[in-house]
């Protein structure tokens, strides 16, 4: 292992290639079998049994849904801009897994005397004795974020159809008005830390007192339903509310990636549960001594809550869609932004 | 280290895609479009020189330019659907009011 | 060497997604190749080790602007142009285009580059991180540009509004 390419050693790509497929294949896991914990959960909560017929309690569910899905007649309407039509579930998809690559889900670890910190994007400077990762996480992950509403808007387009465009439309304005409220959240979180580092982020809040949820309530609060609506899930799931738009955007989708828009919504929610228990949970540093099984756990809590709230609340309308995140929302982050910076100045 | 005249010919070279699109289109959303590709191939001049002079001032102009652009977009956009609630079209050359 | 082929891939995609905008008839395939472009330039922006200035050119422009512009090429259902334009006049802008082409790289052969050298360096920005150093700049030696900026961004919103709630 003594190559070295552009200064670092080789053991360093490799590990890099490995920390992708891991946690590659992690989201890709959970989204497959978040799918059959949301139909179990909601099922258990309104007295059914939810799915029970593939294998033990319906465990093979998701591969026989992915099977199913994968067999089904692909069609492209045609009048539809084809070349869109076919590129968006795609746009759709990437950005919640390239997410991942700045969200630290472990300690740094040793392997054959090099030091790896479990965080795709980073590696450990042995001279500077320090993990050195993106300088700019969080705007990387914000910048994510705001790429993964151009697949539904696109889809929404190229369909050619009133539901699908009218769809598309509304998931626009609704993911830019609420990216806006759940990012001035997350602002007031690296005023405390004096960051844009995760790793900093991360290791600000050592022991269960030091996470940041204690400290900005608020900002937790609205970064949560915020994502919610971002993610487009009930009760701010009007892009596709069935009993006025159809199916909304994905109308016209069919076969492989009508499947693909389906992961796209679970990763997106698995992506903004990271991101939620990175800034405000304290991300691995948490009540038990095992850094990964702390991350897992709490990326987990926040997909149960995603499942409850789903099962609990009726949908939005649009105008109060709007009016709560403009009139309510935005307000209350600046709010939030404006009080820490008081309290940060006065008791620095 | 790639030198700093390929990032300047790689802007001369967006530069002028630019300046041909705003030309030839007549489309006033796909100008829009142009005019904001010359303005980030002005934007790669900048920080490519301010790396290579090392001196910060460069990119503080591009946050500038950002700014402006955004503006631009809002207001510019805010026109082109006012212009098009009268006239059903955003065609620059039926914006011909003051033309004689 | 490897700096310099990823250089010149991501540059042949800039361009030819730079000329894709210009030629495609389709207001939204321009829209996508122009959001390509703005990738390729915030790639630059990271090899040119200035990881700031990327993030916030894929926030601003290709999340904010190009997302405006998306939307209201949707609102607008603006169709395929039909192009009355004269091969003549395409001629002639291109001609016009290419020259200023050739002088902006003549110009720059014949030209060397001068004035002193600044502080920034990979060192110090590798220590000090690139966020700070942006920061530190805009805060104090910036500091009215800043303040005028937020009053030029109120304008705009203010602007925008007014403009295209009424009929003008």
């Amino acid at each position: 292992m003594g190559y070295e390419i552009l200064g670092l050693p080789l053991i360093y790509y490799l590990a890099m290639l490995g920390k992708v497929i891991v946690v590659f294949l992690f989201v890709l896991l959970t989204v497959a079998y978040a799918t059959y914990a949301e139909r179990k959960i909601i099922g258990h909560m309104q007295v059914r049994l939810g799915p029970m017929e593939t294998a033990w309690h319906g465990l093979l569910q998701p591969i026989a849904d992915g099977l199913k899905l994968f067999f089904k007649e692909e069609i492209i309407p045609s009048q539809a801009s084809k070349l869109v039509f076919l590129l968006s579930p795609f746009i759709a998809l990437v950005p919640a897994f390239i997410a991942f690559a700045v969200i630290p889900f472990g300690d740094t670890i040793e392997i054959a005397g090099y030091k790896i910190p479990l965080q795709i994007a980073a590696y450990y400077d042995t001279a500077a004795g320090k993990v050195i990762d993106v300088n700019v996480g969080v705007l990387y992950i914000l910048a994510m974020a705001g790429m993964g509403v151009y697949g539904i808007v696109l889809a929404g387009w190229s369909s050619n159809n009133k539901y699908s465009l009218l769809g598309g439309l509304r998931s626009a304005a609704q993911v830019i008005s609420y990216e806006l409220a759940a990012s001035f959240a997350l602002v007031a979180v690296f005023m405390l830390s004096e960051s844009l580092s995760l790793q900093k982020i991360v290791a600000d809040q050592a022991g269960v007192f030091g996470w940041y949820v204690w400290k900005q309530p608020l900002a937790f609060i609205l970064f949560c339903i915020c994502s919610v609506a971002e993610t487009n899930r009930t009760p701010f799931d009007l892009p596709e509310a069935e009993n006025e738009l159809v199916a909304g955007f994905g109308t016209e989708y069919s076969s492989m990636k009508y499947a693909m828009f389906f992961m796209a919504e679970y990763a997106n929610m698995v992506t903004v549960s990271a991101v939620a228990a990175t800034f405000f949970l304290g991300g691995w540093q948490g009540p038990t001594p095992w850094p990964i099984l702390n991350f897992v756990a709490k990326v987990y809590f926040f997909m149960f809550c995603f499942i409850w709230i789903r099962a609990t609340y009726p949908r939005y309308r649009y105008d109060q869609l709007m009016r709560l995140g403009w009139k309510v929302f935005l307000p209350l982050a600046l709010l939030n932004i404006v009080v820490t910076g008081i309290v940060v100045t006065l008791f620095k | 280290m790639v030198s700093l005249h390929s990032y300047l010919i790689l802007s001369a070279i967006l530069f002028s895609i630019g300046t041909i699109g705003v030309l030839t289109r007549r489309n006033a959303i796909v100008i829009f479009m142009c005019v904001e590709l010359m303005l980030n191939a002005v934007n790669l001049t900048f920080v490519a020189f301010s790396r290579y002079l090392g001196n910060v001032d460069g990119q503080i102009f591009v946050f500038f330019v950002m700014t402006v652009a955004a503006c631009e977009a809002a207001v510019g956009l805010a026109l082109m659907i006012a212009f098009f609630k009268n006239k059903e079209s955003i065609d620059v050359e039926d914006v011909n009011l003051l033309k004689w | 060497m490897l700096e310099s082929l990823f250089f010149l891939i991501v540059a042949a995609v800039a361009v030819l997604s730079g000329i894709l905008v210009i030629t495609c008839k389709n207001p939204i395939n321009s829209a996508l190749s122009l959001i390509l472009t703005f990738f390729c330039v915030a790639t630059f922006y990271v090899m040119l080790e200035a990881p700031f200035m990327a993030a916030v050119q894929v926030i601003v422009y290709a999340g904010a602007i190009m997302v405006l512009i998306v939307f209201v090429i949707m609102l607008l259902n603006i169709k395929t142009e039909t192009d009355k334009r004269t091969s003549h006049a395409v001629l002639i802008s291109s001609i016009i285009g290419l020259f200023v082409l050739f002088e902006t790289i003549y110009f720059l052969n014949r030209s060397s580059l001068t004035g002193s050298k600044g502080l920034m360096d990979s060192a110090m920005i590798k220590s000090v991180g690139h966020t700070e150093i942006i920061g530190k700049a805009l805060f104090t030696d910036f500091l009215l540009p800043f303040e005028i900026t937020s009053l030029l961004l109120l304008v705009a919103i203010v602007g925008a509004v007014v403009v295209s709630k009424r009929k003008i």
